[in-house]
């Protein structure tokens, strides 16, 4: 993998400052990110969770069909992402150039069918009258909440389908190597754990079980 | 995907086509347990320890397998898990007594 090149410099975890994680910079710099785009999340989630525990009138607006159904399909379909991004960093280390961009393709694919199933369903809540500050049910905290969690999901996976899109160029193009794919793909995963906590929290707490 | 549990001769990759499909059947276990429990009329604030109980599994699955963590150095582990938990954990504990206190609150 990706520490070959600092065999030799480190022999022991506390051989000194050369490289203590053997890891290239890129990659733990991806991982810092990561543990703080993770607080962003976090503090995002744990205040949504505090309303939606201390409000007696949350609405439940989701519907099993479509709206369950629906975001069920997005949390499979980016999964499945994950799954093609790992088969992609494995493509890419044994050097076979043609997988990997195969399983990017994949993985960017999946990645903008989960921003248009999702765009489609933020159209829907607009025509129900849920906005960012209002919605029928006089709980603006809702929209408030929903879409500000979404939205900034939403960004990541764009941001992300952009960042493989370079990725894939640069690295058929022979500019980057299977190093830089396997970084973009911790940003990819990180992106679907984050779902993972999205899905459950705002949907499936907020289920309508009447209809 | 050709090679299975291979060591791809000079190649470090860890883990294997198999592994993945395993921890993404594992994944996707997980998320229908999610969807069914959604159909049970639970108290919100059990309904959301329990799922978030097991997003944090499924969490862990992906970081451990997906993204690598297994399978580097103990140290980085140390260096990200740790802090990242402590500071979760600071916010619960200003949020959560008192969002659970509002809720026993309620007329009902």
């Amino acid at each position: 993998m990706s520490d070959t090149e600092f065999e030799g410099i480190v022999e022991s975890p506390w051989s000194g400052g050369a490289s203590p994680f053997a890891i290239n910079s890129k990659k733990l710099g991806m991982w810092l990110f990561i543990v703080s785009d993770t607080l962003t999340f976090s503090a995002l989630l744990v205040s949504y969770a505090y309303v939606r525990l201390a409000s007696p009138d949350w609405p439940r607006p989701f519907e099993i069909w479509p709206a369950i159904a629906k975001s069920t399909a997005m949390t499979l379909i980016l999964l499945s992402s994950s799954l093609t991004m790992v088969m992609g960093v494995a493509a890419a280390h044994r050097g076979d150039k043609n997988k990997t961009l195969k399983w990017l393709g994949w993985t960017m694919l999946f990645g903008a069918l989960f921003v248009i199933i999702h765009a489609t369903e933020w159209v829907t809540l607009f025509g129900e009258g849920v906005t960012p500050w209002s919605n029928p049910w006089g709980v603006p905290l809702f929209g408030g909440t929903f879409f500000g969690l979404t939205g900034l999901h939403m960004l990541h996976v764009t941001i992300g389908v952009g960042y493989l899109a370079v990725i894939a160029w640069g690295f058929k193009k022979g500019k980057w190597n299977a190093d830089h794919v396997e970084v973009s793909g911790l940003y990819w995963h990180f992106v679907d754990l984050v779902w993972m906590f999205i899905f459950p929290m705002v949907y499936l707490m907020s289920v309508n079980l009447k209809g | 995907m050709s090679g299975h549990a291979n060591g791809e001769a000079g190649s470090h990759e860890v883990g294997s086509t198999g592994l993945f499909m395993k921890v993404w059947v594992w994944l996707l276990l997980f998320t229908a347990v999610e969807v069914l429990l959604a159909y049970f009329r639970l108290h919100p604030a059990i309904m959301l320890t329990i799922l978030v109980g097991i997003s944090l599994v499924k969490s862990a699955l992906i970081v451990a397998y997906f993204m690598h963590l297994k399978f580097e150095r103990l140290g980085l582990f140390f260096l990200l898990v740790p802090a990242t938990v402590f500071c979760i954990c600071m916010m619960l504990l200003v949020f959560f007594p008192d969002s659970i206190r509002l809720m026993n609150l309620r007329p009902h």
